[in-house]
């Protein structure tokens, strides 16, 4: 860790000192474009990059600073991940955010070693909101246990505050993303008296003709599904020939976006998800959007997915990435900042109401701040409904909080076996 | 001119069945080696070390491994995949129950229990051939990682069902892990592929070799002139798995650093080994090492120049590497349909006689 330090104040004092190197602020995307998980992919990206690209040519930068893109695409692969990162690690990636589980849990220790900051949002290891042993790493502003306590407290909410006998099917993708919610799932079962079943789906989840058997066998009141990729609207598409009542039907954000139910078309109707951000074409930054980067002929991708949920999430991420560095330039008074400073402006990261409103996107998030014991943001998320018919994810929920004392509670079970795993002692970096 | 056997007397059988018998190919060998293990370390970076040839080493290995299978023993398996991930669990258990053992022998070992599961499904080749065993071969490629996937036992019941690798040192230097320097996993892969290297290529020559061939050969009459089949298949798929093993180890612990039995250990990597040894060339060493280099660095370099150097979107670039390493494959095995050992073979001939060909 000393080393690592060393390094990074070298690397900082080179970047200050050195007048020839060029001054920007490097954004590194490992996405992926093709591949079972592309639907997924693509309009995460196009939207992180169109934001970043809204950045620099509108404000010319974060605080004067052009911002570098890179891409690298990785197709959900563990092993392009590995290689990808090793393409960008000594090019000052600021933040490093892979959009896979699987690649999360291989970067963890090694951006830890190297002096990475790394963004997981809404997916990787729960257990990383513990920032005294994930000093590097970052899961604000929700996670997966966030997600299944929210997924239980709207279904409390339904049955008037009792899941006493019911039965609770998990439909999850077989990786480390879809089994992340079990151990949550589990707990919230013993406390609440609900039944889980746990289905899994192999990867990439084309056949899932013998799980909705057992489905229809078991009978369950409420299907909760961790799919990703085309995995999704394969379910969708199987409750709907089994004729399950979609409104018992919920996902996770990861299986909520456009691309999962319309291949289903009327059969998903009703079908639920659930939502870490607003999204539509409802919010003033479009207008900026619009002029800026997509009349000018400068977004990523085709530029046919503006405003869908996971264009609206990568938008989210970047503007999360771009207000964590700002965060940076303020507290160390240095424009053109480290991975390192970047790690301490995420670390001290404020997400107000006000500041939502002022960057044009009102209400599109929760209002969160970080801190080293919470590295997870608030944890909360809506409820939105498809509806077929109009073609729109509809919020049907105000914001609901997740059971945060027992998800921090087992977060820090499990970050602490892993710190004594790893020789690592807890504390507070700075 | 070159590769000229005239001069190069040999005075013992000894010399005269070694492996290398032409003095310029010894040679060349040994700079190679050289070179390897003094050169390479010092000039070698990161992304290079981590990117490709770390990779290429270890799939080296694999591919050696099926190559003796297939390639010399002429059983087709498609069970690379489970096999590989035998070797990544096994290592992932012994590194964490035994966390003193030194790692070599934790790879050594991981080998050793997958040599035991490989002859295990190698039992049902006694009584079915050819594609009724690559069928059967295959079954144990999904059943491995099922139970990889559904068996907590095998990931130490972690939440997620990823295994990820401890850090773990050779002579003080850490090997495995994060803390691994490029330099230091370079050469731990290369000491085991030059091992494994060895072995492959003086089995082969021996006589459990001989048997092997004659097996492939012609079972019915390798049996008639005294060859057991039932030594001569099991014997194949032990040391077969005995290298897969290793090289899923290696992967896992290695270079992965974390895995997942069903993402990184699928059938697609059955397919790629096979494709390996298939492009490579059938029963040949040198088969192998071609074979990975061809699938493994071509992909990387091809990235490289498209995106990197010509700035190219990064999805156009990874439909374009697909659509060329198909191509590539089609067009070998068009023209070379023995692989690239085949094409060397037949640059070697030429090159005795240049620059005066008759």
């Amino acid at each position: 860790m000393k080393m690592t330090k060393l390094a990074a104040t070298l690397a900082a004092t080179m970047v200050v000192a050195g007048p020839t190197l060029a001054e920007t602020l490097h954004f590194p995307s490992l996405s992926y474009r093709t591949g079972p998980f592309a639907a997924g992919g693509i309009p995460f990206a196009d939207g992180y990059s169109d934001y970043l690209t809204l950045i620099n040519e509108r404000d010319g930068g974060i605080g004067g600073v052009p911002i570098r893109q890179t891409e690298c695409e990785t197709a959900y692969n563990t092993e392009r991940g590995v290689e990808c990162y090793q393409s960008i690690r000594n090019d000052n990636p600021l933040v490093l955010q892979p959009l896979s589980t699987g690649i999360t849990y291989q970067l963890i220790p090694r951006t830890m070693e190297d002096g990475i900051p790394m963004h997981t949002m809404g997916y990787g290891r729960t257990s990383a909101v513990n920032g005294e042993v994930f000093n590097w790493t970052f899961n604000y502003p929700a996670n997966y246990w966030d997600g299944a306590s929210v997924i239980i407290n709207y279904l409390l909410d339904e049955n008037e505050g009792s899941l006493e006998g019911k039965k609770i099917a998990l439909l999850y993708h077989n990786s480390a993303y879809g089994r992340e919610p079990i151990p949550t799932l589990t707990r919230l079962g013993e406390t609440h008296g609900y039944e889980l079943v746990t289905i899994g789906v192999d990867s990439p989840g084309q056949e899932q003709g013998s799980q909705w058997l057992q489905i229809r066998r078991e009978r369950p009141d409420y299907v909760v599904m961790w799919g990703w990729g085309v995995m999704n609207p394969t379910a969708i598409q199987e409750a709907a020939n089994i004729r399950f009542p979609m409104e018992n039907f919920i996902g996770v954000w990861w299986s909520g976006s456009q691309q999962d139910v319309r291949p289903v078309g009327s059969g998903a109707h009703g079908y639920k998800a659930l939502a870490m951000h607003g999204t539509g074409m409802d919010y003033p930054i479009y207008a900026d959007m619009q002029q800026y980067v997509i009349d000018a002929g400068k977004y990523a991708g085709t530029g046919d997915e503006v405003g869908t949920v996971l264009y609206s999430r990568g938008m989210y991420a970047a503007m999360l990435a771009v207000e964590a560095a700002k965060t940076a330039q303020e507290i160390h008074g240095v424009a053109a900042i480290t991975p390192a400073m970047m790690r301490d402006g995420m670390a001290n990261l404020e997400i107000t109401e006000e500041l939502m409103a002022e960057l044009g996107l009102p209400n599109f998030g929760p209002a969160f701040s970080v801190a080293c014991e919470n590295h997870g943001g608030s944890g909360a998320a809506m409820i939105q409904q498809w509806d077929a018919e109009a073609g729109e994810w509809n919020l049907i929920t105000d914001w609901i909080s997740p059971d945060r004392d027992l998800i921090m509670e087992m977060a820090m079970d499990d970050s602490l076996a892993y710190a004594a795993e790893n020789d690592i002692t807890p504390a507070c970096m700075n | 001119m070159l590769y000229r056997e005239a001069g190069d007397y040999k005075t013992s059988y000894v010399a005269d069945s070694q492996t290398f018998p032409i003095k310029f190919d010894r040679y060349g060998y040994y700079v190679l080696l050289g070179f390897a293990f003094l050169v390479m370390p010092l000039i070698i970076n990161d992304y290079w070390a981590n990117s490709i040839v770390v990779p290429f080493l270890i799939y080296a290995i694999a591919a050696l491994g099926l190559n003796i299978l297939i390639g010399y023993c002429g059983q087709l398996s498609l069970g690379t995949g489970g096999f590989m991930a035998v070797g990544a669990y096994a290592s992932y258990k012994m590194m964490t129950a035994f966390p003193e053992l030194n790692i070599i022998f934790v790879i050594v070992l991981a080998g050793v229990v997958t040599a035991g599961v490989g002859v295990l499904f190698g039992l049902p080749s006694l009584r079915i051939k050819g594609f009724y065993l690559a069928v059967a071969t295959l079954a144990a490629q999904f059943f491995l990682i099922w139970l990889f996937t559904r068996t907590a036992w095998f990931y130490n019941y972690s939440p997620t069902g990823m295994i990820s690798a401890p850090t773990r040192e050779i002579f003080g230097v850490p090997v495995t892990g994060p803390r691994a320097s490029a330099v230091s996993m370079y050469m731990i892969c290369l000491c085991f592929l030059v091992a494994c290297a060895w072995l492959a290529r003086n089995l082969t020559r021996g006589s459990i070799g001989r048997k092997w061939m004659a097996i492939r050969d012609m079972d019915i009459a390798a049996e008639i002139i005294g060859v057991n089949p039932l030594i001569a298949k099991l014997t194949a798929f032990a040391v077969s798995s005995f290298l897969v093993g290793i090289s899923g180890a290696l992967l896992f612990a290695v270079y992965l650093g974390a895995a997942e039995a069903g993402e990184a250990f699928g059938i697609d990597k059955s397919f790629l080994v096979l494709f390996m040894v298939i492009i490579g060339g059938l029963g040949s060493i040198f088969g192998a090492f071609a074979g990975a280099a061809f699938l493994i660095v071509g992909p990387v370099l091809l990235k490289l120049l498209l995106v990197n150097s010509l700035g190219w979107p990064t999805d156009l670039a990874a439909h374009l590497e697909i659509m060329i390493v198909g191509a590539l494959i089609i067009v070998f095995l068009i023209v070379e349909p023995h692989g690239i050992a085949a094409l060397w073979r037949t640059i070697k001939e030429k090159l005795r006689l240049w620059p005066f060909p008759y």
